[in-house]
């Protein structure tokens, strides 16, 4: 990811909408507000930091949701959605009709799409699955199928529930209460669900340790998936350096890397998810890592520096997802 | 009339007095995507250490009333990458780079210091000595006159003569002046003040810390008062020592109350985190409450509150 990249018109901005609409949707909240340049920028699997609490607030820092949806009228309009889980979300489900928000965004890196037109399927746990409905959208426009499996707490807490079973090839629900679909968790369902469509990539977004067993058994079945990570951030512009989590970057060395711009989405078999929460004692910069011994046998990986830092989350994602489809198929058919 | 906010750090002539923090502008980069970070009075660098560095272990932030604790624990590339990269990209658009150096034996500081004196391009070092000293039993270089001088007095030692050099000192010290004393001593040309206050939050429902790290640094208005006091007590001590002035910028305003204590240029921090055009709109927000106050040039308000008792001196109406 160059400066330039960073600067060009695909960048992020902060804009001060108008809030269109504020609709409760079972457990959660939606609001759309005019967001024209955030609008035109956006590609499914990012993301908004709002400001709460209005002018002179005592909450400083932006909450960061996934961005469910845009739309052209107005001139641009995204919808986020979320849980009231605090005094900062409480005051954003406060809001009314012609409020103004104060948005960044679009931010993070979006969701890879296939070139080829191949099965996708989209796990999503919570409102984490609001994320998977603008993507449907780009992977059908390129022919790809889309089988959804979301699951949640209890029935109010799937959402998406129906636009997914309207819009899906396929559509697996799991509720732990059993109170719709399946009764259990997703990944309860995960390898059924992969069998009968097929499936060749996998989306995921979702609470962490969803995310970590979706990329387990992903890995089992040698399936490539992308996961949206749920890190706490402060800022979501990548200046504050608190969201940062174990990543291996292509060169093999692990980094810890922003999820606000090195992510949110990530290759899910790159997480180290084992070690979230911890500094891992081979990341580079850990106390006692030695440049020299990760430089050695890297030849090529430049000086182990920013150069391969920024290279960890973007390199090549498509085309090493494509790759690892024959292998896969090769999986299956043995 | 445009009140006029250039001000010089040691030969730079900076176009205006609202700085970044360290530590919330990164290398200035990501700020780039929202204000033209040449029209930024400078870009106070995140501390740069010898070495590369992953930091602390998450969460490494909570939210506290009106402020935030942090615990990045110095997450950086080190200095090899920093020259590579950053700095040069800084100056390509255009930048004033302060670059804050932070390490844990003196020598590091020093080997730090002769990197930086050698490149060119760097406007001034600002010096975090709030890192623990592990050749005296990890403890803050910043929380002992001794330890805090050495540091300088080494740094001093070798930068150029003409790149001038600052120390950031810490509020978690019973006597402030003592240490600006020590370090201005040293060689110090200007201090910067101040650094963030160690806090430490628990969760109600795990009953235990929130942060990996158990402590933080609180930033934000919540400290505002505590800068506010930091600033006046080493003015009133050491009238002529130039002070970078930090803790809760939100406003112009605020701005302009780390200015009347004694400030002559102001870091803006977790401000940034909130707006990340914050510096572009505070310097907006100061210029037009000089101008409300008939205010032309930054000199005149500098310190001005130490000396409002005195007749003839009242600056008219304020508010």
């Amino acid at each position: 990811m160059t400066a330039s990249e960073h600067e060009s018109e695909s960048g992020p901005m902060q804009v001060r909408g108008t809030v269109l609409t504020v609709r409760q949707v079972d457990a959660y909240h939606a609001i759309t507000t005019v967001a024209p340049g955030i609008a035109a920028r956006f590609k499914p699997g990012q993301f908004v930091a709002v400001c709460v609490g209005g002018h002179d607030t005592s909450m400083l820092l932006r909450r960061a949701f996934s961005i469910h949806d845009v739309r052209p009228d107005h001139g641009g309009t995204v919808e986020f959605v979320f849980a009231v889980t605090g005094r900062g979300t409480r005051w954003l489900a406060e809001r009314r009709a012609r409020d103004l928000l104060d948005l960044v965004g679009p931010l993070g890196r979006p969701f890879p799409v296939p070139r080829d037109p191949v099965s996708c399927l989209l796990v999503g746990g919570g409102y984490g699955s609001a994320a998977l409905f603008a993507l449907a959208g780009r992977l059908r426009a390129r022919r790809c199928s889309v089988d959804f499996l979301l699951g949640a707490a209890s029935g109010d807490r799937v959402f998406g529930a129906l636009t997914a079973r309207r819009t899906g090839r396929s559509a697996t629900i799991t509720t732990v209460d059993g109170s719709l679909g399946v009764r259990g968790i997703v990944t309860d369902m995960l390898g059924q669900v992969i069998h009968e469509a097929r499936t060749d990539v996998i989306y995921a977004c979702g609470p962490m340790p969803m995310l970590r067993q979706v990329t387990a058994l992903a890995r089992r079945y040698d399936i490539p998936v992308q996961v949206a990570v749920e890190e706490s951030m402060a800022c979501g512009t990548g200046v504050c350096m608190t969201c940062v989590l174990p990543v291996i970057g292509s060169d093999g060395i692990t980094r810890m890397v922003r999820s606000c711009v090195d992510g949110a989405v990530f290759r899910g078999e790159r997480v180290r998810w084992d070690d979230i929460g911890t500094i891992p004692f081979d990341a580079f910069g850990a106390p006692g890592w030695e440049p020299r011994s990760a430089r050695g046998p890297q030849a090529g990986s430049g000086d182990g520096g920013p150069a391969g830092h920024d290279d960890t989350a973007t390199s090549g994602q498509p085309g090493q997802r494509r790759a690892a489809n024959p292998a896969r198929r090769q999986a299956h058919d043995a | 009339m445009t009140p006029d906010l250039r001000t010089r750090l040691g030969n730079v002539e900076l176009p205006n007095p609202v700085l970044t923090a360290s530590g919330c502008a990164s290398s200035g980069r990501e700020l780039a995507q929202f204000v033209d970070v040449s029209k930024i009075g400078a870009i106070v660098t995140k501390s740069v250490m010898l070495a590369p560095r992953a930091g602390r272990p998450t969460p490494r932030m909570a939210e506290t009333p009106s402020g935030m604790l942090n615990s990045i624990g110095l997450q950086g590339p080190g200095i090899d990458a920093f020259l590579q990269r950053d700095l040069p990209w800084l100056l390509s658009r255009g930048a004033r780079a302060v670059v804050s150096i932070a390490g844990s034996t003196v020598d590091e500081y020093t080997e730090l210091a002769a990197r930086l004196s050698d490149a060119a391009g760097v406007t001034a070092i600002e010096v975090n000595i709030s890192c623990p000293n592990v050749e005296h039993r990890g403890q803050v270089f910043a929380c002992d006159p001794v330890d805090a001088g050495a540091v300088i007095e080494a740094v001093r030692a070798r930068v150029r003569y003409d790149l001038p050099v600052f120390a950031k000192l810490s509020p978690d010290v019973t006597d402030i002046v003592a240490i600006a004393r020590a370090c201005v001593s040293a060689g110090a040309d200007g201090l910067s003040l101040i650094n963030t206050l160690l806090g430490m939050v628990i969760d109600t429902d795990s009953m235990r810390p929130v942060l990996a790290g158990l402590t933080g640094g609180l930033s934000g208005p919540a400290i505002r008062p505590v800068a506010v006091r930091c600033i006046w007590q080493v003015r009133q001590a050491l009238p002529d020592v130039p002070i970078i002035g930090m803790g809760g910028v939100m406003t112009g305003l605020d701005a302009l109350e780390l200015m009347l204590a004694g400030a002559s240029m102001v870091s803006v921090g977790t401000a940034i985190f909130h707006d990340p055009s914050a510096c572009a709109r505070i310097l907006r927000e100061l210029e037009d409450e000089f101008a409300r106050r008939g205010i032309q040039r930054l000199s005149e308000v500098i310190g001005l509150a130490h000396e409002m008792r005195v007749a003839g001196r009242s600056m008219g109406t304020v508010r």
